[in-house]
């Protein structure tokens, strides 16, 4: 159970095998090759050294516009500060007509409708946080009906969290049947998984969770909320993308991965890229496949594209804070 | 569409390589009277440098200055003052690092990321860490009072050539020894701006003496009678012809000599940090590693999959430029290794062996070989047994852990091993029973100053590194 | 004792792998007091003889080295209560060797002192290394393998003691040439080992010439070691460091001055008959 071999077997022969009980599920999970966190910390450490200069960065700039899901997540959000972010979204640069859109913007339900308007026929997709983000302690039918409700009002995109006590609790169906239900719920939506990595504490458990969020049908998985620190990090990252290469090479199904939080640099957000590429390949590197759920690095990413172009430095008052 | 990096060459510029070098005796560059061999740079082939090959004369001379030192200055000087020496080297190595790994790329031709985030670091904090020592020796555990053999010969191998100076030079100095050091004929520049260091450190005249040359320069200092202490690291067919040598002497001797370590693979291994350390492990400086893991012993059950996923992993290597800062494999140091390597694997193809090499494009000039494994090596097949130091791995299966024991020991080697298994009863008990100086266990190709390094059976004999490095430079 | 009973005398055989055994060539030698008078008649080993002793040290070597510390502590002690309960029979065998009681006294406190070291050497000569990462890194003193020891010829039971002492407490086996004009305590000492719990084949006893049986020693490539206490010739003590290189056995080359064997042993010894193995693991969760 333990080897590649194991879980390809298992896994062909019928996801709902894997699911019929706790016992199986917890049983599959934990036969899961282990991670070791100083190989793989090394592994994400050697990764991020990688120098990626001229032509490969301005490539991987652009690539990582297109994969930023514009979001903001505050208490505070407001029509206007939604627009204004839709508005970024669409065009991040005005000055430059060939900088290309975010993926999309990412808003709490309540904000759906507003931003569903101010991002019509643009391409740009919505997502939404629903199922009580970011606790995600509230009663099941309520997750549900916030879950359709967002899908309703226009969101393409559900970025549900899943229970971390149930899962650390080790009730791990419980959180798929939770996972499934929203799944439903989001019809054509597609359907990311936030599975806190940082409440999950071991590598171990986020390769567990991966594979459970995958198994229940998830599109996407997440790595956090943002509300959680630590946030999205690149060893974290790089055991979501085993798990995402491996579940594929075992069911033939491809799921995307997004990082969330705590990825505020062109830098860091190339050192992720060179994650991608050198744990999955290129199949990944399409705003399709992989996302960054972040704010303040678009501006970042695009001072950076501005330093490409111009060959000098370019500073906060040459791009728009919304 | 694919990610292609774009080339991110670190500058030559912070390097200044002469035409020609002398030996450095007695505090000064002096020319040698022997003749003159050409060092190159083997990713391009092109000359870089001339150095001296020291001839019995020059030997001689180093001997003779080095035992003047010993008598009249380092051997007296109390051990803080050594120490403060030796602090000084570290400091300088440090302002110095990024010099010193372009020089060390050049000549020796691995990845400028390695000789920047592994050799240089390594080479400062040796000298950190024996430099502690030089003023606490009372308290290392081999007596109250121990004292300095005298003149050391130390040579040294090509693949760490900076790195290998450090771990023979610092203990020797800390200890209050001086040493005549001679650098490999293809790897000789370092070891020249490591003179240019004791100068801006102004190590005492004849410390530290650097005598250039190939094989002949070795025996002859090897065998020269004004050296005390001996230390080699190398083949293990030159060590047995040094241990030869010194039989019925009083000097000392350590010997660091080859390795065919076992990378023994369970089927409950942390399968993705299993593939980053067999990767590491043989094709960390192109395999160019006494202790790399050259034969990978994997549980059966598992062996299709991992080796899958070896292979895919392997595709990623990116083999070419040594100074371009994302290669991970560069070029072999010598068209003589390379032929080695040529031959030996040759050999494992003709033995039926099946071959794959990772699909990568070689560059023209210079000296380049694929990585590569070979599947279905039994211990019967010569690629199996013969240490090729290379990029090429012989992979074999065993079915339960007494066979993977027996398969791992069976070998007159026994430098360094590997394990990766999840289940911590079972580490201790196989690294219990491998016989070999140093055993990683779910990790491999780690290294510290602080950790002691050296084989059991024809590796050799003595311990480089850490307190157990203290005992080959103190007299009995 | 009536003077008109015939002595039954023993006959002086070799040790390898636990057993007795005659040379496999049949020969013999024979053995005289300091005074010239004949004592026995000894095997005259052959270099088949040492091969099988060889091999019989090779096969002990896994199960010794891996018993307990403890456990080899407390067998050495055993040997020391056995010797003390012979001490009589070795006093008179050595004295008649040339030396006297203080050698057999010091030679069964030599066991005593070593028996403590079984379970204290790697503490003393391991421990952990603080490497710059987050690793998990010990030392460990180990037992180099099978070791060929000459005995030293002038001290035929103390010095006997001294070198295959430290070499099995540590875990190693022993292949060893007694004195060779001194051989009965060493005959007399593998009756003591034989009934000590000491497993068969962790000493083997050779007895003959040093010059016919060391060569084969020195140059079999299954010997880890090679302990020249007992050549004080140094030429051929160099021809047999130049044969051990074959293999690069560890070689204690003989000691440059006489050997005082009275005198405290230290651990050196004992190091040289070790290898230190060092584990790395990584420390994580």
């Amino acid at each position: 159970m333990r080897t590649l071999a194991g879980m390809t077997a298992t896994v062909a022969s019928g996801l709902d095998e894997v699911a019929r009980s706790n016992a199986a599920l917890r049983a599959f999970l934990h036969g899961l090759p282990g991670v070791d966190q100083v190989g793989a910390d090394q592994r994400a450490a050697m990764l991020g050294t990688r120098s990626i200069k001229t032509t490969a960065k301005a490539w991987a700039l652009d690539l990582a516009i297109r994969m930023v899901d514009l979001t903001t997540l505050e208490g505070a959000d407001t029509p206007g500060k939604v627009r204004a972010l839709c508005a970024k979204a669409r065009r991040p640069d005005p000055e430059d007509p060939s900088c290309p859109p975010a993926a999309a913007v990412c808003v709490y339900p309540a904000m759906v409708g507003v931003a569903a308007e101010a991002l019509d026929g643009s391409g740009v997709h919505l997502a939404s946080v629903a199922t009580a983000f970011p606790s995600g302690q509230a009663p099941l039918d309520v997750r549900l009906a916030e879950t359709e409700a967002a899908v309703r009002d226009g969101a393409d995109e559900i970025d549900m969290v899943i229970s971390r006590g149930a899962f650390l609790a080790g009730r791990y169906l419980d959180v798929y049947s939770e996972i499934v239900a929203v799944k439903q719920a989001c019809g054509d939506a597609h359907l990311k998984v936030i599975l806190e990595t940082g409440e999950l504490a071991t590598y171990d458990n986020v390769r567990r969770a991966s594979w459970l969020a995958m198994i229940a049908g998830a599109d996407f998985i997440k790595t956090s909320t943002g509300k959680v620190s630590p946030a999205a990090t690149l060893p974290v990252t790089l055991v979501m993308l085993e798990a995402v290469r491996d579940f594929r090479a075992a069911t033939g199904r491809q799921v995307g991965v997004k990082p969330a939080g705590g990825i505020r640099t062109a830098k860091d957000s190339i050192k992720y890229l060179v994650l991608v590429n050198e744990t999955v390949g290129e199949d990944w590197l399409h705003p399709d496949w992989f996302r960054f759920g972040a704010s303040s690095l678009l501006n970042d990413l695009l001072m950076q594209r501005t330093k490409m172009s111009t060959g000098r430095y370019s500073g906060p008052n040459y791009v728009t804070l919304d | 569409m694919a990610f292609e990096y774009a080339p991110a060459p670190e500058s030559r510029s912070v390097v200044d390589i002469r035409e020609s070098y002398g030996l450095f005796i007695d505090g000064e560059f002096a020319d040698g009277a022997g003749g003159r061999i050409k060092t190159v740079n083997p990713a391009t082939e092109e000359v870089l440098s001339e150095v001296v090959e020291a001839d019995a004369a020059d030997v001689d001379r180093a001997v003779a200055a080095a035992r003047r030192a010993y008598d009249r200055v380092w051997g007296p000087m109390p051990g803080r003052e050594r120490a403060k020496y030796l602090y000084r080297i570290a400091r300088i190595v440090q302002e110095r690092a990024r010099e010193l790994a372009v020089l060390e790329s050049i000549d020796n031709g691995k990845p400028i990321r390695e000789s920047r985030d592994v050799d240089v670091p390594l080479v400062a904090a040796h000298f950190f860490y024996y430099a502690g020592w030089a003023d606490k020796l009372g308290y290392a555990g081999f007596g109250p009072d121990p004292k300095p053999v005298g003149v050391a010969g130390q040579v040294i191998p090509w693949n760490f050539p900076l790195l290998m100076l450090a771990w023979k030079i610092a203990p020797a100095l800390a200890c209050g020894n001086t040493v005549v050091l001679k650098p490999a004929e293809t790897t000789p520049l370092t070891a020249l701006a490591f003179a240019e260091i004791c100068q801006q450190a102004e190590l005492p005249a004849g410390v530290v003496n650097i005598v250039t040359g190939a094989g002949e320069t070795g025996r002859l200092l090897v065998e020269h009678p004004g050296v005390d202490k001996v230390a080699f690291t190398g083949s293990t067919e030159v060590g047995k012809q040094i241990a030869r040598s010194v039989a019925g002497t009083r000097k000392r001797v350590t010997l660091e000599l080859g390795g065919k370590a076992a990378n023994i693979v369970f089927d409950d291994a942390p399968i993705d940090q299993a593939v980053e350390g067999i990767v590491n492990g043989i094709f960390f400086n192109q395999g160019h590693v006494c202790c790399a893991g050259s034969r990978l012993l994997v549980q059966e059950s598992i062996a299709d999959d991992l080796l899958a996923a070896l292979k895919r992993r392997m595709s990623l290597l990116r083999v070419g430029d040594p100074l371009d800062k994302n290669t991970d494999v560069g070029a072999i140091n010598s068209a003589a290794q390379l032929e080695r390597v040529r031959q030996l694997s040759e050999l494992g193809t003709s033995e039926g062996a099946e071959r794959w090499s990772a699909p990568c494009e070689l560059p023209e000039r210079g000296f380049w070989f694929a990585p590569t494994i070979f599947t279905g090596v039994s211990q019967a097949h010569r690629i199996a047994r013969e240490e090729i130091f290379g990029p090429v791995l012989s992979v074999l299966t065993f079915r339960t852990p007494a066979e993977a024991v027996e398969k791992a020991n069976n070998t007159p080697y026994g430098l360094s091993a590997g394990i990766w298994t999840e289940k911590g009863s079972r580490i201790l008990a196989i690294a219990d029973k491998l016989r070999a100086g140093v055993v990683w266990a779910n990790t491999f190709n780690k290294f510290d100053p602080a950790s002691p390094f050296g084989g059991y059976k024809e590796s050799g004999y003595g311990r480089e590194g850490g307190r157990h490095g203290l005992e080959a430079y103190l007299a009995k | 004792m009536p003077s008109d009973r015939l002595a039954v005398r023993k006959t002086y055989k070799l040790f390898i792998g636990g057993a007795f055994p005659r040379s496999e060539s049949g020969r013999s030698y024979p053995v005289r007091s300091a005074s010239g008078d004949f004592m026995a008649n000894a095997a005259l080993a052959s270099r088949k003889d040492a091969r099988d002793a060889v091999r019989a040290a090779r096969s002990a070597f896994g199960k010794w080295s891996g018993a307990t510390a403890y456990n080899r502590g407390q067998i050495l002690y055993r040997v020391a209560e056995m010797l003390e309960g012979r001490r009589a029979q070795f006093v008179a065998e050595v004295t008649a060797s040339g030396g006297d009681a203080d050698e057999v006294d010091a030679a069964i406190d030599r066991w005593v002192w070593y028996a403590g070291w079984a379970d204290k050497i790697a503490q003393v000569h391991g421990g952990a290394n603080p490497v710059a990462g987050p690793f998990f890194n010990l030392s460990t003193p180990e037992p180099t393998g099978v070791v060929a020891v000459v005995a030293p010829p002038d001290s035929a039971l103390l010095g006997l003691v001294s070198v295959i002492a430290p070499a099995i407490v540590t875990g190693n086996t022993v292949v060893v040439v007694a004195a060779e004009d001194r051989p009965l305590p060493a005959v007399t000492l593998a009756e003591v080992l034989a009934t000590s719990d000491l497993p068969g084949g962790v000493v083997n006893v050779l007895t003959g010439r040093v010059a016919e049986i060391a060569p084969w020693l020195a140059s079999h490539m299954d010997v880890d070691a090679l302990d020249l206490a007992g050549v004080p010739d140094r030429q051929a003590a160099t021809a047999l460091e130049v044969a051990a290189a074959d293999n690069l056995k560890r070689v204690l080359r003989p000691a440059e001055t006489p050997v005082d064997w009275a005198a405290g042993p230290g651990v050196d010894r004992m190091l040289a008959l070790m290898e230190t193995k060092t584990v790395w693991h990584p420390k994580g969760v």
